[in-house]
């Protein structure tokens, strides 16, 4: 008699198999193949490409732009957070839109929007090219473009959590005399902290791999204005495969930093 | 009336700080870092003219763009609706070994640099790839090719549609089967009457926010697609390929448009959140 509460068991081994199957062949696979590549020449040459000066001042730039988006968009997180999940007003709605907005445009279209706005023909480049301050083509583009792409993430994070928090202790902890700033640091930030924490995880993660709005408004000037994936490009591009892959495989094992770390941040809030 | 009296307890409601503070902080930074530039792209193409306008966008070029970018986005989003719900299903209902950590791997593609994607798709599917070669030799061209780009694709998008479906199958009552197999239905019956209207919703939304991503998605597909005008070339690399040539007005006219896409999809997105809200409301 068959239980019409689960799948007869050749069932659920062809659909295990099936789900395994696409995942090995669109996620594991190509992973695997990174590493393969990086070291098909041996440790020598993957150390050296590592080591490589182009390598380390694009490692630079983007620890840079990671260094001045993380901390903005932060601030900005909690603070449209705060406005969105404690207060009542007009064009709420309109806010979270526009929050949202940088996951929607293509990368490409939010580098074009920069070019637009600061590159030599744009509506404010030549005037801050003629006092001496160029952003397009150079590392202060980097830096603008990357926190425009990142921005949602701190916010987007925190604002559920503070929906579904309330702020009812937020209220009795100023009905017994806490001043704004000591109510925050003391209630709120203890409470939504592993959500910050995420927020910024994901944020840095964002700045470190953007590709394509760094992309635009880099102009590929070697040594300059390089971030990580587009070093990886140019090495591609020039037919240096192994160094291409030996960079990439240090993004991926950043990229496997990151899902620990939300792991541990899943397991810290779960107890 | 009693519009100023909601309106009179919102204002009265104000009993914690910063109102003033964070609204000045999120609406200068929303304005500078997104209005501002947001309305030069929209100020840029109305110095265009409207015959230049029409002329960019409706070049021959510009719509086997659009043509290619709606085909492999839907085909990429319909794989992962397809693979995606598998895989939700597998991970929640059943129990195997390295059940935990292929669980955490699914969030992969959203924190891998999509460069890194693009090589590393490229050196699985390419003529000399791992997959690529038996591809190959059966005459299927995986790489620098639609299919190429659908593949990128689907890597791209694969985390959306099992993670809005994981959580909505975990919240999914056992007893509910239970009931209706109390009831006399058979497996098939429960699969399609009880389980598969609860998940429609999210499965929908995840299969709209991977398709959303796929048609913006441009880092990978700079790798794989070999960047061919008229066969291979996507919206956003045609975007690209303007800009690299001087071209603002073009590329900003075409995106443009892709924006306009952009915006009617999010507001299905939006329609379809309400819609799932009122269902678990009614409920």
């Amino acid at each position: 008699m068959n239980n019409p509460t689960t799948e007869p068991l050749w069932v659920k081994w062809g659909l295990l198999t099936l789900a395994l199957a696409f995942l090995f062949c669109f996620l594991f696979i190509p992973l695997i193949m990174i590493f393969i590549r990086a070291f098909s020449e041996g440790l020598g040459l993957y150390w050296a490409s590592l080591r490589d000066p182009e390598a380390l001042s694009a490692m630079k730039l983007t620890l840079y732009a990671i260094l001045v988006s993380v901390p903005l968009n932060t601030f900005f997180g909690i603070c449209a957070a705060w406005l969105i999940t404690k207060f009542q007003f007009r064009g709420k709605q309109l806010l979270l839109s526009l929050i949202d907005l940088p996951f929607t445009i293509s990368p490409v279209i939010s580098g074009l929007m920069f070019v637009l706005l600061f590159g030599s023909r744009g509506f404010f480049g030549p005037w801050l090219i003629d006092h001496g301050c160029s952003i397009v083509f150079h590392t202060p583009g980097i830096i603008l473009v990357t926190t425009f792409v990142t921005f949602p993430f701190v916010a987007r994070e925190l604002i559920p959590l503070m929906q579904s928090q309330g702020s009812d202790e937020e209220i009795a902890a100023m009905t017994l005399g806490a001043n704004g700033w000591q109510t925050f640091t003391r209630v709120t930030l203890p409470n939504i902290q592993w959500g910050l924490v995420y927020g910024i995880v994901l944020c840095t993660a964002r700045a470190a791999g953007e590709f394509g709005a760094v992309s635009v408004v880099s102009g590929h000037i070697q040594g300059l204005t390089n971030t990580l994936p587009l070093h990886i490009e140019i090495l591609y591009n020039e037919y240096n495969f192994t160094a291409a892959f030996a960079v990439s495989s240090l993004m991926v094992l950043a990229a496997l930093l990151t899902l620990i770390l939300k792991q541990y941040i899943e397991w810290k809030t779960e107890r | 009336m009693e519009e100023r009296l909601t309106k009179f307890i919102n204002k009265k409601h104000r009993l914690l700080p910063g109102f003033n503070l964070t609204l000045g902080v999120a609406t200068t930074y929303l304005g500078l870092v997104v209005i501002l530039p947001l309305s030069t792209l929209i100020l840029k193409t109305a110095q265009m003219g409207w015959g230049d306008f029409v002329n960019t966008v409706m070049a021959p070029r510009a719509l086997a763009a659009y043509k290619l970018s709606l085909i492999t986005s839907l085909v990429s989003a319909m794989v992962n609706a397809v693979f995606g719900l598998l895989v939700a299903w597998v991970l929640v209902r059943y129990q195997f070994f390295g059940k935990k950590i292929i669980d955490a791997c699914m969030d992969i593609p959203f924190a891998l640099p999509t460069a890194v994607a693009g090589i590393a798709l490229c050196a699985t599917y390419s003529s000399n790839g791992i997959l690529g070669s038996y591809l190959y030799a059966w005459g299927i061209q995986s790489a620098f090719s639609p299919l190429g780009i659908i593949i990128a694709l689907t890597f791209i998008g694969m985390p959306f549609v099992v993670r809005t479906v994981e959580p909505v199958l975990k919240d999914l009552d056992k007893e509910l089967e239970e009931v209706a197999a109390s009831l006399g239905a058979n497996r098939a019956q429960i699969i399609w009457k009880v389980i598969f209207p609860t998940l429609l919703p999210a499965w929908i939304t995840g299969f709209t926010l991977a398709f959303a991503r796929a048609l913006g998605e441009y880092g990978s597909i700079a790798f794989i697609s070999g960047n061919m005008p008229m066969k291979t070339e996507i919206a956003p690399l045609l975007i690209m390929t303007k800009l690299e040539q001087y071209d603002y007005a073009g590329a900003t006219a075409i995106a443009l448009v892709m924006l306009g896409g952009s915006f009617v999809l999010l507001l299905f997105i939006n329609g379809l959140q309400q819609w799932k809200q009122r269902r678990t409301f009614n409920e």
